[in-house]
């Protein structure tokens, strides 16, 4: 079972690749908010930047207050998403300690599922997929 | 095909219009968007500060579809010459406005207070912002960012007190280290009454569906990391070409009187820069390249006790030269210092430098003295201009106000036009020959991105005044198709014409990649046309004595070929204008 870590973020740039690849390759749209990985300043850029993005709790409390099972706890921590059991009532946005879960005014929601997809666009190797073990 | 969105946001009102246009996206975007706009909007019979002339910022059809498609044009009324101007940034600028669903954003009217403009994809507000006004460009940030949420999706576009004051070197800062630089588009705001501009980028684009898209995404991104083209910018950046432009007798120093300083260069490069005052890298949104590189400034500010403080200040070639070699300073801390001086002033850093520049050998020949300025002004002297650059953004003394207008105006009050580095505006960093020196003059935006003609006088072409234009002429077309989508120009020789057209086509807008010369060319004509509309006249523009005095590695500049190449490149400009309907 692999994992997505941010684990080199003081080298990020800032340029969003990983938010647009994210939205592009898993959700097929053009987004920079709307996708499981979301980079912010703290405060302008002097400060360097963060990632917002799953951190692979486990348990997850994503999946606790998912009233329809719709985000269920994934081995080696985070979740997987049955989109299709999503009836949007954003619960599981403030249960998420980090804020990595994004809203849609349209309800939907925006996690991360560990899939790397993200990691070949960073130009400073910010990302890693690392394997946790089942 | 979807339509060219537009906010047109009345200052006086506070009200807001949508357009949807339908013929606007033959424009492309950007700069061909702008001369389009410009053209329904602006009134060639009144003053650049006119309530009514307005301000445009305009994205490009592929702006976020594809890496490096990064930047915004700002299209205004020129405070420096009256008519149709340019001036383009980066930072988060071109995203932003994507994700709020706007190819442009244009601003009419007069704030009756001082303001804020904030829009986004759902909101759209003028409000009162007067405890904003005679605050410097950076605090003014920090307190905007505290009041609109949407951190690293947000755009920030504010004035200093130089637009405040309306100074033709006036420019608006972009986020962080990026800038509308040129041609006091900071002026045009704040003659708005428009301390500052905020856009929230929070919805998303639909995307074509299949693996075209995609695959095309990727194939451009591995060019621009993976192969040897855009080294240069991340690597020591720009720059890397003070050192080469040294060698070739084509790097100005201390007011132009010097193009080489073989003694100095050293301290001066970008691997010195890069080993003594190189913090890291950042980028524009949407740009893996991360050409933007970040120096400290650190200052003891207790003399009698170990307390510093600390900045982070931007800095590239233009600026190392406009405030640095042209002021003949020594250590990249000092040049660093100034930059950040002009940051907080909303100065423009090439036109800051190039007149303190003028004023320094004004002072040294006489022409001005001790009594004008209120300060001793020397080649070296950075604690000097440091007090310089806060004057002249303030504009309260008699001097000081005449230099905020540029070199160029001072020098007509006090004398000294021989020597007053200005072509069009005041100079870019290239003394490579009579190419560059009328491209600038004559330029659309008076750029040194206009055209490539820095690189054309490196050559070493022979004297050919019809070679000289057609590749001027040509050149231009090239970086307009560019500014139109709107392309970083560094990443010009990834996006050659058959890719835009691939671009294009991916993301359902095959149709317009049909015949992309032919649509620069037409681009092209129309910025001419805004260009004429209010009077520009390209064989009026002066170009003083001092650049017929440079000497470099090819030997002294000819003022007879200059003046032949002026004159035809003023007949290519008038002929390219007349060849679409205006």
């Amino acid at each position: 079972m692999k994992r997505l870590v941010a684990a080199r973020m003081d080298r990020c740039i800032g340029c969003h690749s990983c938010s647009l690849a994210c939205a592009r390759l898993v959700h097929k749209i053009l987004s920079w908010e709307h996708a499981g990985i979301r980079i912010s300043s703290s405060g302008g850029l002097t400060t360097g930047f963060q990632a917002e993005v799953c951190l692979a709790c486990d348990p997850p409390p994503c999946a606790a207050a998912c009233p329809t099972g719709s985000l269920k706890a994934r081995p080696g921590g985070g979740v997987v998403r049955n989109k299709s059991l999503c009836i949007q009532c954003g619960q599981c946005v403030p249960a998420c300690p980090v804020g990595a879960i994004a809203q849609d005014r349209a309800g939907d929601i925006y996690v991360c599922i560990h899939c790397g997809q993200c990691v070949p666009f960073c130009p400073h190797d910010c990302l890693e997929l690392v394997e946790v073990g089942s | 095909m979807n339509p060219v969105v537009i906010l047109e946001v009345h200052l006086d009102t506070g009200t807001a219009r949508l357009r949807r246009l339908p013929e606007a996206r033959a424009a492309l975007g950007g700069s061909g968007l702008a001369a389009t706009l410009f053209s329904q909007y602006a009134r060639p019979t009144e003053a650049w500060d006119h309530p009514d002339q307005p301000i445009i910022f305009a994205i490009g059809p592929l702006t976020g579809y594809f890496p490096l498609m990064s930047k915004t044009v700002c299209a205004f009324v020129s405070p420096r010459h009256g008519g149709y101007a340019e001036s383009h940034a980066g930072g988060r600028s071109a995203l932003a406005l994507r994700f709020a669903g706007l190819d442009a954003l244009v601003l009419v009217g007069r704030a009756p207070r001082p303001s804020v403009v904030h829009v986004g994809a759902h909101h759209v507000s003028v409000q009162d912002a007067g405890y904003l006004w005679g605050m410097d460009a950076l605090s003014c940030a920090k307190l905007i960012r505290r009041q609109i949420s949407g951190s690293g999706h947000r755009s920030i576009w504010r004035i200093g007190v130089a637009g405040e004051r309306r100074s033709p070197m006036a420019c608006i800062n972009v986020d962080t280290f990026r800038h509308f630089g040129r041609l006091g588009c900071g002026a045009a705001l704040g003659a708005k009454n428009i301390k500052a501009v905020a856009v929230t980028g929070e919805e998303h684009q639909t995307l074509p569906t299949g693996k075209g898209y995609a695959a095309l995404y990727a194939d451009i991104f591995r060019d621009l990391t993976d192969t040897e083209m855009m080294h240069k910018y991340h690597n020591l950046g720009t720059p890397e070409n003070l050192e080469p432009l040294d060698a070739l007798q084509a790097l100005p120093w201390r007011n132009l009187q010097a193009t080489s300083k073989p003694e100095a260069i050293g301290s001066m490069s970008g691997q010195h820069f890069a080993d003594t005052a190189l913090l890291r890298n950042a980028a524009c949104a949407g740009c893996p390249v991360g050409c933007v590189h970040i120096g400290f400034v650190r200052e003891k500010f207790l003399p009698q006790d170990n307390r510093y403080l600390y900045r982070q200040v931007s800095y590239d070639y233009e600026p190392i030269f406009a405030l640095g070699t042209m002021l003949d300073l020594r250590a990249p801390t000092e040049v660093l210092a100034l930059l950040d001086d002009v940051e907080k002033a909303g100065l423009d850093a090439m036109s800051a430098g190039v007149a303190l520049a003028w004023a320094t050998e004004a002072m040294e020949r006489g022409i001005i003295t001790e009594a004008h300025t209120g300060l001793r002004l020397a080649f070296g002297a950075t604690h000097v201009y440091r007090e310089a650059i806060t004057r002249m953004a303030e504009a309260r003394q008699e001097f000081w106000a005449h230099l905020a207008q540029g070199a160029d105006a001072a020098a007509q009050v006090y004398g000294g036009a021989d020597f007053a580095c200005v072509l069009g505006q005041e100079m870019a960093g290239y003394a490579t020959g009579e190419t560059f020196f009328v491209s600038q003059a004559l330029g659309l935006r008076h750029s040194h991105l206009d055209t490539g003609a820095y690189s054309y006088d490196q050559a070493n072409p022979p004297q050919d005044t019809a070679a000289a234009v057609r590749f001027l002429v040509g050149d231009e077309a090239e970086r307009v198709l560019l500014t139109s989508m709107v392309a970083c120009l560094f990443a010009r020789k990834v996006y050659s014409r058959e890719r835009l057209a691939q671009c294009l086509t991916a993301i359902g807008m095959g149709d317009l990649a049909s015949d992309l010369a032919a649509t620069a060319r037409i681009l092209q004509a129309r910025r001419w046309q805004q260009r004429l509309a209010f009077g520009f006249n390209p064989t009026a523009i002066p170009i003083p004595r001092r650049f017929t005095e440079v000497v470099t590695w090819r030997g002294p500049v000819d003022a007879h070929y200059l003046a032949e190449l002026q004159k035809a490149y003023a007949q290519a400009i008038k002929a390219l204008a007349a060849e679409v309907p205006a």
